[in-house]
């Protein structure tokens, strides 16, 4: 007995070891998961899963990660990345319905394609070095050809136009990327419960990729802990914005379609992660006029009334100044119990998302393959005058507006051409212009970057911006596959920087990262289309005729060449004379040696005397009779072979 | 290349005594060739008519080029509740109409208020309907912003309603545009129906899931042409003036500042209704040719006529002269060529180029239509509108079996028409660039059968060949003749004799120029002149400025009295020179004018002679010739040929005065669409006639 329990005690020492690291280590590593659905005007579902993974700032277990992934942070190591955001994203987001001035639709709506930007934590001459081997990284990790970014005609270091100020920051975007479900499971596999469990299990990918929209982004950023010898931290966070499609039996056209989780992914949520430390699901109702949400009771109405239901009871409701916000826990689902929660609408419903200050569209203007130019027009939306947010400098109320925007070098962007018109009046650069950074593209070296502060009235109506550039000709091994369809310009980011989009609960928010997230300030921003600028591009599908053409032309320029290095005209004169005194028969038959030998006209010494017209038509004669034969030759063989 | 010719040989003729140096082939060659040019001439013309004849027998069966467009591979998605909405649609127009008279933005408002209820974004645009001003500048100057002018009347604009659907997960990099004229004030039932079918289309598109570029359909306001419209929406998409506009000052629609885009365009469709068909099956016709002979990529053609053909089942047509098709000689040529096939097929089975007479006069009838067409200059349709924005489109004018009121025969034919139009669009939607595989450049015989450059620029390449050859045989003949007339030391320096000639031929062009020019400075004529009026004073101006020319210019005029003035052999060998410049230069703008225009200057240059010289040798070889030339330069006078061409066309009478009306009405309509063949005319063809005209009466 007591040998049986001394045999233990090691055992229970080091048990009672293991727990207090595993303890420690849960206290310290998180892993959070959200999920938050809402209604949009248009008749379609946001869905936002959010997770989020710290990972503390300690030396305590070295390299050792319980959570947190391993290939994550050993790209923070190894390239000192201090921020990095990497998106992927296929459709548009349409600012119009789907919103532009809160928090979810300022962050996530991402251009089309791949997007990264990146700060180092690196000396300035090795940042350019730590971009390319981070864009190789990254493509091996994600799936994606995020290397192409490497190329120092695809990035740009922006300075303030982009959200970050930062000498260290790099910025690119693959407009053309095609975003795939490949994408995704390399991502999925850096959480801890991949798509098995959890709220992630949602993502069934035939429903995902149907959507309307679709964004996954992967955030990080590092903690600095502050304290001496205590490495810093690192925050992943993950999240995938889909805009779907209810499917539903239609019940007129003003009526909002009612949904359930598994209507809209095809499967239900039985359970949480159990490695996740709050797994909350989220739904949230704007446009619901304020008064009426004033009257109702929190608790037993607001989710259940006579315009919609929702079918589970929330644990919590938030209120918000115009939207509620319903809080679930799915800790208590099982496999036996799931969570499908369904909105059901009741009564017709409409409701108007809030829109950023100014709207923007960009544009090409212009034909053919010469010269465009790139327009940016910026239009009021209605929501204008109920914003905050204006700067009141000397008496007069304004916008400030930011605009970022990456020129490949193809397209020659002549600044000094840039008009701004306000409410259809030129102005001129002073007047609205507040600062303006630019820097050229070289060519095949560097792309254009353009960062401008507009300074607005408040009640403008509309601002249009048009900028002329040359179209510049590629070598031919430069073009890309597919280069008939034309070359892409990236998207423009234009920002707005005095207003600030966030969430405003009244009550303390709990310890869930998204909500904190929400409540953020974040700043308004929109990514406007992207152009397809057509080039001109060769006729590659001919290298043939290309071929062809060359060598005749190289041939008769080395013949003409060639001649006229070695041809003596006065040698030769001299030769034939002194051969025309002369004719003995052995020198003859020698000189038409040579002449053959020489690839000239063998000279027929009986013709000589005759006018040039008799020999040259008797010379004809002759050949015509050699066609002709040969022509019934070839007749007369093709009939015969053929007509066995 | 001529000069280099004469060159060898004036070395090998003057060299008499010492042995020759024997020249190398290629200018033996050319000796051969210039000095048998006569023979050679005949025969190369003879052979560039005859190769023109014979393009119906070469041309080639169309194929699809592109493997990414697959047409007619996936199941047509259209519903009945689509083709329904359609007729809906239809219905209420019809119905709106007959409660409001004049209404015209009302209509409108009506098809934008089902655009948008089908989820697209509308959007209404006003333009105001002047035509094309004629500035002798713009010629080939890129499409121009459009400017309006201050006074324009509130009264009189159109307005162009426009929906877009974005594509669900489409990146909007490109779109493909359907355009639908209607005329709301005075369209016909027909035309409603061409709306009929877009906004049956339109719904489909609305809910389907396969789209990669949005979609605009764009309703053109026809009531001040087709064109018009279609120009004016483009000009605003590709080309806005950000300054303040007048036409919004009197605004009752509000249009201002809601015009939206969708990318690049990468196709567009124009679908017309017209008419009852006169066949037993629905027609459809499909017209292609945009200004200046460009044509839209030959596999957006094939695409749609394969659609029409093997899956919809339309009766497919292009443009054909019919009076062709009842000429006899033609026939006769056809039974010829299908007489020659037959022999060849006995001979060897595998020489199929023998086709049946009737079959060769469609194709030639058609490729007749088609080569007009190129040559003019002139759209056949609003389609030449996008190509000025380097976008392939065609017009596609389908003509139903049943009467516009047959309520029974709408849905199918709403169906059939919708169904078309989506495999197009599905096709162009599976490009991923833009189209380039198949041809530009080419002539049609058949819908299904086409001539590609590389077959039928032989015919003008035989046609031209003998130009060359000839103005050098005639400039040595000249030479001769100058070296024995003189003794002249200075004008034995043999690069020299050709100045005078020169002198006279760049005086005529410049004086084409100038006429070219005219037409410009008599339209800002103050007050309203007739279009008879008009050309009188261009014929009038034209004339004294050709007078003004031979009395400042002595050595230019044809009736100086000067007996050692320019020698006529001289003369025309330069003449020749300027006309086969001219052609070549015009084969490269627009190859069907070039191969008219050389059907009718290479026999004139060629054939013409100092009528005086074979009056005075009174032989009859001689005489004739004489005749020859003096009917070869009547006719190719241009308003001979234009009045010939227009009997050949329309067979209806014309006579007298009203000719030069037409005329100027038809030159006008040349420079307002900024066809070349106004410049070819005016620039090279006249000139050219003019020097003929010189020859012709040469007092040599």
């Amino acid at each position: 007995m007591v040998r049986l329990v001394i045999s233990w005690i090691p055992f229970l020492i080091l048990q009672s070891f293991l727990v207090a690291i595993a303890s420690e280590s849960i206290e310290v590593e998180e892993f959070s998961e959200a999920l938050l659905l809402k209604p949009l005007p248009d008749r379609k579902v946001l869905a936002h899963f959010h997770f989020e993974n710290r990972a503390p700032p300690s030396n305590s277990h070295g390299r050792h990660h319980h959570l947190f992934p391993k290939a994550i942070s050993q790209l923070v190591e190894k390239f000192r990345v201090k921020e990095m955001e990497l998106s992927f994203t296929q459709g548009r987001w349409n600012h119009e319905h789907w919103g532009g001035f809160d928090p979810l639709s300022s962050m996530n709506p991402k251009p089309v394609g791949v997007e990264l930007w990146a700060v180092f934590d690196v000396p300035h001459s090795q940042v350019d070095t730590s971009w390319k081997n981070l864009t190789h990284a990254l493509s091996g990790l994600f799936c994606a050809s995020i290397n192409f970014l490497e190329s120092s005609t695809s990035y740009a270091a922006p300075t303030w136009g982009f959200g970050p100020n930062s000498e260290k920051l790099r910025y690119g975007s693959l407009p053309r990327e095609a975003v795939c479900t490949e994408n995704l499971t390399p991502w999925l596999k850096l959480l801890p419960c991949r798509d098995k469990d959890g709220i992630s299990a949602l993502m069934n990918r035939p429903s995902v990729y149907r959507g309307f929209y679709h964004s996954q982004r992967l955030r990080l950023s590092r903690v600095e802990s502050g304290q001496e010898g205590l490495g810093s931290g690192t925050v992943l966070e993950q999240t995938l914005t889909v805009v779907l499609q209810p499917e539903t039996i239609s019940a007129g056209t003003d009526m909002q379609p009612s949904w359930f989780l598994s209507s809209l992914f095809g499967r239900k949520v039985v359970g949480r992660c159990v490695l996740a430390k709050s797994s909350n699901v989220y739904v949230q109702l704007e446009g619901l006029s304020g008064h009426e949400l004033k009257k109702l009771d929190p608790e037993r109405e607001a989710w259940k009334n006579a315009e919609f239901e929702l079918s589970i009871k929330p644990e919590r409701i938030l209120p918000e100044t115009s939207s509620f916000l319903f809080v679930y826990d799915i800790e208590k689902y099982s496999d036996s119990e799931p969570f499908d929660l369904g909105l059901t609408w009741k009564l017709p419903s409409k409701w108007a998302s809030q829109q950023a200050p100014l709207h923007a569209s960009r544009f090409l203007m212009g034909s053919g393959n010469e010269r465009g130019a790139i327009a940016i027009l910026l239009k009021a939306t209605e929501s204008q005058e109920k914003l905050s947010g204006r700067d009141f400098t000397d008496g007069r109320c304004t916008v400030k507006v930011n605009i970022f925007q990456i020129f490949p070098w193809y397209v020659k962007v002549y600044y000094h051409t840039l008009q701004i018109f306000v409410d259809k009046q030129q102005k001129t650069g002073n007047e609205v212009v507040k600062k303006i950074d630019v820097s050229p593209s070289t060519d095949k070296m560097s792309s254009g970057m353009m960062e401008m502060m507009l300074e607005l009235p408040c009640e403008v109506k509309s601002v249009a911006m048009s900028i002329e550039y040359d179209k510049g000709f590629l070598h031919i091994d430069e073009y890309p596959p597919d280069a008939n369809q034309g070359f892409d310009i990236p998207s423009a980011l234009i920002s707005f920087p005095d207003h600030h989009a966030s969430l405003d609960f009244k009550e303390e928010v709990s310890k869930s990262p998204i909500l904190s997230k929400l409540k953020e300030k974040s700043l308004v921003r929109s990514y406007t289309e992207v152009l397809l600028v057509p080039l001109t591009t060769p006729d590659f599908s001919m290298p043939y005729n290309v071929i062809t053409i060359t060598c005749t032309v190289f041939a008769l320029y080395f013949g003409s060449l060639l001649n006229v290095l070695r041809r003596r005209v006065g040698e030769e004169e001299r030769f034939l004379k002194s051969q025309g005194k002369k004719k003995g028969g052995l020198k003859q038959l020698l000189s038409r040696l040579i002449a053959k030998i020489r690839g000239r006209p063998i000279e027929a010494p009986a013709t000589t005397n005759e006018s040039p017209e008799a020999r040259s038509s008797v010379f004809s004669s002759k050949l015509v009779f050699k066609i002709i034969l040969v022509a019934g030759a070839a007749a007369a063989w093709q009939y015969f072979s053929t007509d066995k | 290349m001529s000069a280099e010719k004469r060159d060898k040989e004036e070395e090998v003729k003057t060299d008499d005594g010492s042995p020759k140096i024997k020249p190398r082939p290629i200018v033996q060659l050319g000796i051969f060739l210039i000095s048998h040019s006569p023979v050679f001439s005949v025969v190369f013309s003879a052979a560039g008519v005859l190769a023109l004849l014979l393009l119906p027998l070469l041309a080639k069966n169309t194929y699809i080029s592109e493997n990414a467009l697959m047409p007619g591979s996936a199941r047509s998605m259209l519903s009945h509740r689509d083709v329904s909405d359609g007729s809906k649609l239809v219905k209420d127009i019809k119905n709106f109409r007959s409660n409001h008279e004049g209404q015209g933005v009302e209509v409108q408002r009506l098809i934008g208020k089902y655009m948008s209820e089908m989820g697209a974004e509308v959007y209404y645009q006003k333009f105001h309907p002047e035509g094309n001003q004629f500035h002798p500048l713009h010629f080939f100057s890129g499409p121009d912003s459009y400017t309006l002018l201050g006074n324009v009347s509130c009264a009189s604009y159109g307005v162009n309603v426009a929906g877009i659907i974005r594509a669900p997960r489409g990146d909007g990099k490109e779109s493909i545009v359907l355009v639908t004229p209607y005329d709301s004030i005075n369209g016909g039932e027909y035309e409603a129906l061409s709306l009929g079918i877009a906004s049956s289309l339109f719904s489909l598109l609305a809910r389907v899931t396969w789209l990669s570029k949005d979609i605009i359909w764009l309703v053109a306001d026809s009531r001040y042409g087709d064109y018009r419209p279609v120009a004016a929406w483009l000009s605003e998409y590709h080309t806005p003036s950000f300054m303040v506009s007048d036409s919004l000052k009197c605004d009752e629609l509000n249009t201002a500042g809601s015009f939206k885009r969708a990318g690049t365009v990468a196709a567009a469709l124009v679908l017309k209704v017209d008419g009852r068909s006169e066949r037993f099956e629905d027609t459809l016709s499909i017209y292609a040719e945009a200004s200046n002979g460009q044509m839209p990529n030959l596999d957006l053609f094939n695409v749609v006529n394969y659609l029409a053909v093997h899956r919809q089942g339309f009766y497919v047509r292009v443009e054909k002269v019919v009076s062709l098709l009842s000429s006899s000689w033609l026939k006769t040529v056809g039974e010829i060529f299908e007489a020659v096939g037959k022999v060849a097929h006995t001979l060897n089975p595998d020489w199929n180029f023998g086709i049946p007479a009737a079959d060769y006069l469609e194709g030639s009838a058609t490729l007749a239509s088609s080569l007009y067409s190129q040559a003019l200059g002139i759209p056949t349709g609003p389609h030449g509108a996008f190509r000025d924005y380097q976008v392939d489109a065609i017009t596609l004018k389908v003509s139903p079996r049943f009467p516009a009121d047959s309520k029974a025969r709408q849905h199918d034919f709403f169906q059939r028409g919708a169904q078309l139009l989506e495999g197009t669009i599905r096709s162009v939607n599976n490009l991923l660039e833009k189209f380039h595989q198949s041809f530009f450049l080419y002539l049609l015989t058949s819908p299904s059968k086409f001539v590609s450059v590389g077959v039928y620029m032989i015919a003008f390449a035989l046609l031209v060949a003998p130009l060359p050859m000839v103005a050098a045989s005639l400039y040595i003949d000249g030479c001769n003749a100058l070296t024995k007339a003189t003794h002249n030391p200075a004008k034995n320096l043999k690069s020299w004799k050709w100045l005078d000639a020169a002198k006279q031929v760049f005086a005529l062009h410049l004086l084409g120029f100038i006429v070219t020019l005219l037409p410009y400075f008599i339209c800002q004529v103050p007050g309203q002149h007739s279009p008879t009026n008009r050309s009188i004073m261009w014929a009038a101006t034209s004339s004294s400025l050709l007078l003004l020319t031979f009395v400042t210019i002595p050595s230019c005029s044809p009736f100086s009295s000067r007996l050692h003035g320019t020698n006529w052999a001289v003369l025309k060998s330069v003449t020749i020179s300027a006309a086969f410049i001219g052609l070549c230069l015009m084969s490269i703008i627009n190859f069907a004018t070039a191969m008219i225009g050389a059907l009718l200057l290479v026999p004139m240059c060629l054939m013409v002679r100092p009528i005086k010289l074979d009056l005075r040798s009174k032989r009859v070889k001689s005489l004739v010739g004489a005749f020859c030339s003096t009917v070869l330069v009547t006719i190719g006078f241009p308003v001979i040929v234009f009045a010939i061409s227009k009997g050949l066309i329309r067979e209806g009478g014309l006579v007298g005065l009203s000719l030069g009306g037409e005329f100027w009405t038809w030159l006008e309509s040349l420079w307002a669409w900024k066809s070349a063949t106004y410049l070819y005319i005016g620039m090279v063809h006249l000139p050219c006639w003019l020097l003929c005209l010189c020859i012709l009466f040469h007092p040599s």
